[in-house]
């Protein structure tokens, strides 16, 4: 690089050394920048796992929340979660597939379309608690669900149907074209082409889209809030129309107490939670890969 | 291209269901023709699943219909003049007060504070992956980013509060327990995601051919990142910006954690603020009955909040289709 000699040196000087210093300069400080994320995420794992471990215990997964730190449980918010989890997946899961292939396989090329691929982007990107507003006036007081599971279920529906339905396109989209005319070509119609042909090829995908957008549904707060799922409640939910609390929201009435005693506690909570979620990433891999292996 | 298969898609897909001529006059029983039945289940089933993607409009029309029509009542006894410029925000006591000027600025305190941390750190987390990592580093690293997009917003809120604010207190003494400042770092953590995998996807999506021809005259790596690549990406990169920054400012938990519940007109980030979102939440936990006009300023506020993050997430959309670099 310094091998420029003669005339052309004091037009053109390369200044390498200075170049490829600072260039050196900047590797480093991108490198520190990603790191930065990362090594908060540890930090963060760590506190949670020194705060909340020495807490753990069978009793705390098994009792009710209490006034008091030691007696306190996580049992209501844990089977709360659960109702509301599965029938969210119960209702989201059809709504979300339906209109993913009507979108990719029916949908005409018209402005009607556009619109709604438009509205289901704009949709996804709307804050979670504006999702509980809507719920708290539709649900709760229009339909007069109460402070209920299926209230809560709907509502978070309406949140992660967006992801799902996105994730779904994608899956769709990524079935080769060449088996969808073979399936005309063998007369079938659309519907026997989307059922027996499409649908089980993008179902790897779907599936996890779907168990992705439903771990964000076991991990929302702010729209349950909004829907009133925030009440002490001592006992498991019987059907679609009791009352309820979820795992996020008994951490953040944890937090909310100034006693240090309940932070702990509220670290114990988050490690249940976290082990709910992890578990939700696991069932998806394990699903994909079975799926996969099928088609 | 895509357009072009769907069309043959499409015609297969009408002769496969109605148009295939019937066969010739030797065998008059075999028509190739699906049954009658068959065709009346076929439109049925597409008319059920339109119905399915009519939920996501009725969705959009709901949350619009909702906050409209509750903002009116609420504007019927809070004129809009006061609501936008009033500089303190007092529903719940009295004298009641209705400017939400200090819940605005809160937010935007936050996110801003967030947006200082998250854009620089994202930006270089992007050009460190897309630019620099090897394929071995990148498949630690980009995992590693999605874990910390997975992590529920109650989890940073408490991160916030017991672990970031004492350490900002044993820094700056006279920080408050509830602070923005602690909640916009954390918020900024939480959107390094976003800012770092949408601008590495513009990054990556720049042809090699440009990097190349950069390289061939001569410059270094880090100019070809800084002064090729990154101009090459723009679009993108401002468009995660923007959404970034969205996501900031309809954060929730992290806010209603950490920054506190006094709505407060400051732009000291050592004090407590309280931002719309809190504000929403303070007043959904409380006992506030129906149709009274305290009830209505969450819809006054979540119509504030709405229009807002929609502005942001129009002009993000815009961005990227109004100044994409379109290569090949």
């Amino acid at each position: 690089m310094n091998g420029l000699a003669g005339r052309g040196q004091e037009r053109f000087a390369p200044r390498s050394k200075l170049r490829y210093g600072k260039g050196r300069a900047a590797r480093a400080l991108f490198l520190l920048a990603t790191f930065v994320g990362i090594l908060t995420l540890v930090v963060l794992l760590v506190d949670v796992l020194t705060q909340g471990v020495p807490h753990l215990s069978w009793n705390f997964v098994n009792s009710f929340s209490s006034r008091f730190a030691e007696r306190a449980g996580i049992k209501a918010a844990l089977f709360g979660s659960l109702w509301v989890l599965v029938l969210t997946a119960v209702i989201s899961f059809p709504l979300g597939v339906a209109t993913a292939i009507w979108l990719e396989e029916y949908a005409p090329r018209s402005w009607v379309t556009k619109t709604i691929q438009m509205n289901i982007a704009n949709l996804a990107a709307v804050p979670s608690i504006v999702y509980g507003i809507l719920g708290l006036a539709v649900f709760v007081r229009w339909f007069e669900m109460g402070q209920s599971v299926i209230a809560g279920a709907l509502t978070l529906t309406l949140l992660i149907l967006p992801v799902m339905i996105i994730a779904g396109q994608e899956a769709i989209r990524s079935v080769p074209n060449s088996i969808r005319l073979a399936s005309y070509a063998l007369g079938a119609t659309r519907w026997q082409t989307v059922r027996r042909q499409v649908l089980p090829m993008a179902m790897p995908g779907i599936l996890t889209g779907t168990i992705l957008a439903l771990s964000r549904a076991v991990g929302e707060t702010a729209p349950l809030i909004m829907i009133g799922a925030v009440a002490y409640v001592p006992f498991v939910p019987d059907g679609p129309f009791d009352q309820f609390t979820v795992l996020p929201i008994q951490i953040f009435t944890w937090i909310s107490r100034p006693q240090p005693e309940f932070h702990d506690i509220a670290a114990a909570g988050i490690i249940v939670l976290l082990v709910v979620l992890l578990s939700f990433n696991l069932i998806a891999i394990l699903l994909r890969n079975r799926f996969a292996k099928r088609s | 291209m895509a357009d072009r298969d769907r069309k043959g898609r499409e015609d297969a897909a009408d002769a496969g269901g109605a148009a295939l001529p019937a066969s010739g006059p030797d065998h008059p029983q075999h028509s190739l023709r699906a049954p009658r039945r068959r065709q009346v289940q076929e439109s049925l089933i597409g008319g059920v699943l339109f119905l399915g993607s009519a939920v996501s409009v009725l969705t959009t029309i709901g949350i619009v219909g909702v906050l409209i029509y509750e903002s009116v009542a609420f504007f019927r006894a809070v004129s809009p003049f006061e609501f936008l410029t009033g500089t303190r925000w007092a529903p719940l006591f009295v004298p009641q007060s209705f400017g939400v000027l200090p819940l605005l600025t809160g937010s935007l305190l936050v996110a801003a504070g967030a947006a200082i941390v998250a854009l620089p750190i994202g930006l270089a987390s992007a050009i460190y992956l897309s630019e620099y990592a090897k394929p071995r580093v990148r498949n630690v690293i980009k995992p590693a980013l999605e874990v910390l997009a997975g992590i529920r917003t109650v989890v940073y809120g408490f991160f916030a509060l017991t672990f970031v604010t004492p350490i900002l207190q044993g820094i700056w003494p006279e920080t408050q327990i509830f602070n923005a400042l602690s909640a916009s770092l954390v918020v900024g953590v939480m959107i390094i995601p976003v800012v770092a995998s949408l601008s590495e996807d513009s990054m990556n999506a720049v042809p090699t051919a440009l990097r190349e021809a950069a390289y061939a005259l001569g410059a270094t790596k880090l100019e070809v990142a800084i002064r090729t690549v990154l101009p090459a990406a723009l679009s993108g990169i401002v468009a995660s910006f923007i959404l970034a920054i969205s996501r900031a400012i309809g954060e929730t938990m992290i806010v209603a954690i950490a920054a506190g519940a006094t709505p407060n007109l400051t732009l000291n980030p050592f004090e407590s603020v309280q931002t719309m979102t809190a504000y929403i939440v303070q007043v959904s936990m409380g006992e506030v009955s129906f149709g009274t006009v305290e009830y209505q300023t969450i819809f006054a506020v979540g119509l504030t909040l709405f229009a807002l993050t929609l502005l942001m997430n129009i002009a993000s959309i815009f961005v990227l289709r109004r100044f994409r670099e379109v290569y090949e």
